[in-house]
């Protein structure tokens, strides 16, 4: 304990008379100040700390080709085309875009989660067995099942000039989450980009 | 009436083992701090669930800020390798004819971020290291395909650290608009460079997802 008592002055002995009696100082310390100041240095250092150190997220781009036979093949059964709109909307399209748009949905960062991870199931669901990859896989050592069943799934990213960075972070980010193994980023097409801007309520563009 | 007598209380408490705690955190943070280097550009970057720790080794930073600006630096060059500063600062002058003086030179190797145009790059190096962060500067022109000047950063840095393993960050801002990265992107795979690193703050994964069920059973 910091506070000790000090002995106080009753029941001293009488001194001579020309003693001065000393007079007793108290230990006890005034802490305040010293509280006053390491919170104040407290709130300064909570202040000034970064306690996260940033992370990487790794992006691969493909090469570009100009070989028919070395681009990839997309089955429109297992395609899924996400449009990436201004103020966070998000657009998407099941397989081919139909001529009348009918197929043309909107949503949100939120919704196309479960549209990606309900896309997914249906392409696993829709899974009849590829030999040659179950094969590949097998030679890796990897469960075929699982590397091959999703294998026709390819989610298409079309940002729109209007979407920012974190848009695209954020989508690629998704295919992170739900474990999306093919995924493109892919140039907005001149049709595409009139039905967004339709829906967003803008007249098409001229371009 | 009778008066009941209350005991008297003193009322000083003993502060002590507040001090001890207060000190317990004082000192927590302080050995828990980290001082945020003095950033040129201030740059908010977004979340990911990402969980690779920035490597601090050779590498290029492009840097995209709020209005959409591009700016590149090599601040986390290792001190072994500043020389190749030099070399890049060498090749730009070269290979886009500006005239430059050493001692222009010798203020690139010190420039905290770089983002002018190859036009009013002799101008900006002028201006003392000490005031360039305070300098305002336009941002390295990439949007126009045809005179995306970042490509050409790129091939000179790319040039010096020949055989060295050199990474690409990008730091991008929330707000920046796409067609930006997409240029920047575009810049990098014109010479060849299709893996990059973007620097993201963060986040968890959100529960149920199927990452989640990863993580989950990896740690277990």
């Amino acid at each position: 304990m910091a506070s000790i008592e000090g002995g106080g002055d009753s029941g001293g002995h009488k001194k001579g008379p020309g003693v001065k009696k000393a007079k007793r100082m108290s230990t006890r310390v005034d802490m305040t100040p010293m509280v006053d100041l390491g919170f104040l240095l407290i709130t300064f250092f909570i202040f000034t700390a970064t306690m996260s150190s940033p992370t990487t997220m790794d992006l691969n781009m493909p090469k570009d080709t100009d070989k028919q036979e070395e681009e990839t093949k997309v089955k429109q059964s297992g395609a899924l085309t996400i449009m990436l709109g201004k103020n966070n909307n998000v657009y998407y399209y099941e397989g081919e875009l139909e001529a009348n748009g009918a197929n043309f949905k909107a949503t949100d960062f939120a919704g196309i989660r479960k549209e990606i991870i309900r896309k997914k199931k249906d392409v696993i669901a829709a899974y009849r067995g590829d030999a040659a990859c179950e094969q590949k896989a097998r030679e890796k050592g990897k469960d075929p099942k699982a590397e091959c069943q999703d294998q026709d799934l390819v989610v298409v990213i079309k940002p729109m000039n209007e979407a920012t960075y974190k848009n695209t972070v954020d989508i690629l980010d998704e295919m992170t989450i739900n474990a999306v193994k093919r995924f493109a980023m892919v140039k907005i097409s001149d049709t595409e980009r009139d039905l967004v801007n339709m829906t967003e309520g803008n007249a098409p563009a001229s371009k | 009436m009778p008066s009941i007598k209350m005991p008297k209380k003193s009322t000083d408490t003993d502060m002590t083992p507040f001090v001890d705690i207060a000190f317990l955190i004082l000192s927590f943070f302080i050995m828990a701090t980290k001082f945020k280097p003095e950033e040129p550009v201030k740059v908010e970057t977004p979340n990911s669930v990402s969980s690779d720790i920035l490597k601090e080794s050779n590498a290029m930073l492009i840097t995209i800020d709020k209005d959409s600006k591009v700016y590149v630096n090599f601040s986390s060059v290792n001190d072994a390798n500043k020389d190749k500063l030099g070399t890049i600062i060498d090749g730009v002058a070269t290979s886009r004819g500006i005239a430059l003086t050493d001692a222009e030179k010798q203020n690139f190797k010190g420039a905290p971020i770089l983002g002018v145009p190859f036009a009013s790059l002799k101008s900006y190096l002028d201006i003392p290291n000490a005031q360039q962060g305070a300098t305002p500067q336009p941002g390295i022109p990439v949007l126009d395909s045809l005179n995306n000047e970042l490509i050409w950063w790129i091939a000179e840095t790319k040039k010096a650290f020949a055989g060295e393993k050199l990474l690409y960050l990008i730091k991008g801002d929330n707000t920046s608009k796409y067609p930006t990265f997409e240029a920047v992107i575009n810049a990098l795979r014109r010479n060849e460079e299709f893996k990059y690193n973007l620097i993201t703050a963060q986040e968890g994964a959100p529960e149920g997802t199927e990452l989640f069920i990863q993580r989950l059973q990896k740690s277990k």
